[in-house]
């Protein structure tokens, strides 16, 4: 969390305070980390994205979806394979590949049969089960989060995320029962959950040569999911410093034209 | 829109125009020409701001509804298809939800002054009234259009404020399902929520027509209290306060948009990220902030039936302030006792805005500990404390107060009170006492 | 109210002064924000990003016998596939461009060509990397968008009309073998979509 948050937490009072209120009685609170995104100039690490978007394919994709995304979002503005010479995201090489790396379910075709095709960037990112039931079944009745909006969805955020990945493997408190096909993590609400520890050393080989660390592997896939959370955080910053000064310079004149204005008379 | 017109039709066209509708003059006569006391201060501009507030909240709400679809299958959807693919989608999104709490700081604020400066006493009860009816739309609109993006807090808030007329003896059962159009919250729910969510704010707007023109007819008041008298209390309000509010607005937007830009989420919850699931009830429900008090009244009493009734009570009392308030002064400026309990009653509605965030369990205060637990003064028993001051404030110390308070004396005129020692004592001398 | 509240202007015309540049000045720069706030008021309206990426559809050909045509949806609109036949194609070559009111083929593929009827047929059309395509069925493969160029109406094929082509009923525009306007209210050839050979047998439009 950053400093901004921390201030607006402190001054918005009783409105702020209502989120995290439950939560912090339960759980750890997550680990403070730093990110390339915090703050009002904050940008992502482009390569971070792409690293945490091998750790979502190679890894969270076989149980976790991403829900109301498309393959082409790699490659729009402020995603992490963007590409200024490919201002449209289908035309944009690396989308294309990964796209083709997929298999989709399309049709019907002319004689009313479902066919499988390579995917394209328009193609939504396809989804581990086939629906709800099946996900439940496949994971001793939890059903895997949607992980497009995971970040936005809980309210410690990325560092959760983040704490909750790395915040295996501690000692079972007494009074926590842990049930087979459960596993301990202290930044859980209730301490309990159905997701197996993910990360170890060398999990996946970074196209980059990075070394797979779990802390490295962690922050990239967070990373990644932040910006999956809020794929246009970029435009709203740039968008948002532009208008304050705006704002701010009609301010003083506006303020020097109620000066003049008021002048006139006693008041 | 009172007393006689100071528009003078200057081109042949104006006097074509005004022969036949007269809009000009009556525009002239509202915002251009219209004496306005002269000692209005800064909190007197949020009436300009709420204008600008409710038309940000219509035309932005206007595009968002090109885009969203009102049915449960697809309205979470819709919304995140606004916020990743809609040309500047995640903008208008974003300046509608955070307008409408903008919107609630602004009324807020407007509202406490009303009560300071004794804006709801006559000859204004109906303008204090009107204004009453628009909060209660706000509200009304604001839970709705809370529902739409039918996440989690959506639809756990639609299902808990449903259920409250549940607890209406006979036809609760029966008009909570009228309510729904089904036997829970679904899309029947959803339909006529963003039916009525997108009727309302026109409701919202005629209503300000109203307020605007039971503004007009006694005029503004102003932070003495006082009546105006003569021309020399009043200046035009066009350029005077349309550049003092055209400031106050800048400077409101500035705030705006530094929620809107800079902190998008802050003001609403995680868990409306999460698409409605009937089946799993979120482990800490909350309104938005601005509902908050309310929330607190309603918990802070045992019964279900008992908790509703005080909660509309709380709203339906501000009906009938004009006639609970007995003091002959208006601004608390002269009130010496009032305005220390004015001052309480602040601090207590933002403490029943906290008490409604927190588990009403929680230690405000602990006292001391048992088996390892703190014990002390949980939040339910502050938030009975605060309620039990909201309606003593309106139901025992207003009415008492205006008997047993001795007021400050106060200038002749608002022309004395701005002009002070300057004013020549020959034109306030011989003025009578204030008649208010 | 005369002695405090002199005329905007008050202190006289000839003084045309850093007071009235304030409120110039600040009167147009509350103008120019409001006119950037318009633009995403207004472009909200234009197609969103995945509209626009939902942009192309893959189409097989090998089932149209010869003067046949088959309808396609793309893009919310019908777009024709048509195999013509050889009495189709030289009626449409022997035309003069002379006596064409719209003379630019109207071809995505290739624009600003002279509206001839090899550049209206699949002749400069691409194809994907290795696939040879057979030139009798460039020359009589035809691939129009279905909508008159007049109002957006759909034709009536099949060799319907005075030229043996389409025939739009609503306002009775007539176009000849090529999809070319001959007659009628129409200013403009029936469109021709962006296409590609993916494979001997499919095409993919858009």
């Amino acid at each position: 969390m950053n400093m901004l948050n921390r201030l607006l937490i402190a001054v918005a009072g009783a409105a702020a305070l209502a989120g995290p209120a439950l939560a912090a009685e339960e759980a750890h609170a997550p680990e403070p980390h730093t990110w390339a995104f915090e703050g009002p100039f904050g940008q992502y690490d482009k390569q971070a994205l792409q690293r945490g978007f091998q750790v979502y394919q190679q890894v969270c994709s076989v149980c976790h979806a991403l829900d109301f995304m498309s393959l082409r979002n790699l490659g729009e503005e402020g995603g992490p394979f963007y590409d200024p010479e490919y201002p449209n995201p289908n035309d944009n090489p690396i989308v294309r590949a990964i796209a083709a790396e997929y298999m989709i379910t399309d049709g019907p075709d002319e004689f009313g049969e479902m066919f499988e095709r390579a995917g394209r960037p328009a193609d939504d990112f396809p989804h581990p089960y086939p629906n709800e039931r099946a996900a439940s079944a496949a994971n001793g009745g939890a059903i895997p989060p949607n992980l497009s909006l995971i970040v936005k969805a809980r309210s410690g955020g990325a560092e959760y995320i983040r704490s909750l990945l790395l915040g295996y493997g501690e000692e079972v408190p007494e009074d926590v029962n842990v049930r087979p096909g459960q596993y301990y993590n202290p930044y859980f609400p209730g301490g309990v959950l159905a997701m197996p520890p993910q990360l170890y050393e060398g999990l996946v080989e970074y196209a980059d040569g990075t070394e797979a660390t779990p802390e490295q592997m962690a922050h990239d896939v967070t990373a990644f999911l932040a910006w999956a959370s809020e794929p246009h955080m970029e435009a709203r910053k740039s968008m948002g410093f532009m208008v304050l000064i705006y704002l701010f310079i009609v301010c003083v004149l506006v303020w020097l034209a109620y000066r003049q204005v008021w002048s006139r008379v006693q008041h | 829109m009172s007393g006689h017109s100071t528009y003078e039709p200057k081109t042949g066209i104006e006097r074509w125009l005004d022969e036949r509708l007269p809009i000009v003059r009556l525009g002239y006569d509202s915002f251009i020409g219209f004496p306005t006391p002269r000692n209005l201060n800064y909190w007197y501009t949020f009436g300009g701001i709420l204008t600008v507030c409710l038309m940000i909240q219509i035309l932005s709400g206007v595009v968002l509804a090109m885009h969203y679809v009102a049915h449960v299958d697809y309205a979470f959807a819709s919304v995140e298809r606004i916020d990743r693919d809609v040309n500047f989608g995640w903008l208008l999104r974003s300046i509608h939800a955070n307008g409408a709490s903008m919107f609630f700081l602004a009324v807020y604020i407007h509202m406490f002054r009303g009560l300071y400066y004794g804006s709801y006493k006559a000859p204004r009860e109906m303008l204090w009234i009107l204004g009453v009816v628009i909060y209660l739309l706000m509200m009304a609109a604001a839970f709705m259009g809370y529902v739409l993006p039918w996440g989690q807090m959506s639809y756990w808030g639609a299902m808990v404020i449903t259920n409250l007329f549940g607890a209406l003896p006979i036809v609760g059962g029966p008009i909570t399902e009228w309510l729904w159009g089904g036997f829970s919250v679904g899309n029947e729910t959803l339909n006529r929520f963003f039916s009525l969510h997108y009727l309302i704010p026109f409701l919202i707007a005629g209503v300000v027509g109203l307020h605007i023109w039971a503004l007009h007819v006694p005029g503004n008041n102003n932070p003495t209290g006082i009546s105006v008298k003569t021309s020399n209390d009043t200046l035009p309000f066009h350029p005077y306060y349309t550049v003092k509010d055209g400031f106050a607005i800048l400077l409101f937007l500035m705030i705006f948009a530094f929620f809107v830009f800079y902190a998008p989420d802050v003001l609403g919850h995680a868990d409306n990220y999460i698409e409605a699931n009937p089946l799993v009830t979120p482990a800490h429900i909350v309104p938005e902030w601005y509902l908050l008090p309310f929330y607190a009244i309603l918990r802070a009493v045992p019964s279900k039936l008992g908790g509703v009734i005080l909660m509309f009570g709380a709203i339906a009392v501000l009906f009938v302030l004009p006639w609970l308030d007995t003091s002959k002064v208006r601004s608390m400026r002269y009130r010496p006792l009032a305005r220390w309990f004015f001052l309480f009653f602040v601090i207590g509605g933002l403490g029943l805005g906290w008490c409604g965030a927190k588990n009403p369990d929680d230690i405000f205060l602990a006292l001391g500990s048992h088996d390892g637990h703190a014990t002390g003064i949980t939040f339910l028993w502050l938030a009975r404390v605060l309620t039990v001051y909201y309606f003593a404030y309106f139901l025992v110390i207003l009415p008492i107060l205006g008997f047993v308070e001795k007021p400050k004396p106060r200038p002749a005129s608002i022309e004395d009170s701005v002009l002070g020692a300057k004013a020549g004592p020959q034109d306030s001398a011989a003025k009578p006492a204030p008649a208010e | 109210m005369s002695d405090v509240t002199p005329s905007p202007d008050g202190s006289g015309a000839q003084e045309p002064s850093r007071r009235d540049f304030i409120y110039i000045a600040a009167g147009g720069a509350v103008a120019v924000g409001g006119a950037f706030v318009l633009w995403p008021f207004i472009d909200q309206m234009n197609p969103a990003a995945d509209t626009l990426a939902l942009a192309s559809i893959r189409t097989p050909i090998a089932g149209i016998a010869e003067g046949e045509q088959i309808t396609v949806m793309w893009r919310g609109g019908p777009v024709f596939i048509r195999k013509r036949t050889q009495s189709d194609i030289e009626s449409a070559r022997a035309v003069e461009l002379s006596a064409l009111p719209d003379r630019d083929a109207r071809n995505e593929n290739e624009p600003g060509l002279p509206a001839t009827d090899e550049n209206r047929s699949a002749q400069l059309v691409a194809a994907a990397e290795g696939v040879e395509i057979d030139e009798a069925l460039r020359t009589s493969l035809i691939v129009m968008k279905g909508n008159c160029t007049h109002l957006g109406c759909v034709p009536v094929g099949d060799g319907a009309g005075d030229y043996n082509g389409w025939f739009c009923p609503c306002h009775g525009s007539h176009y000849d073998a090529a999809g070319r306007i001959r007659r009628g209210p129409a200013p403009e050839n029936l469109h021709i979509p962006p296409y590609t050979f993916v494979s001997a047998t499919t095409i993919q439009i858009g």
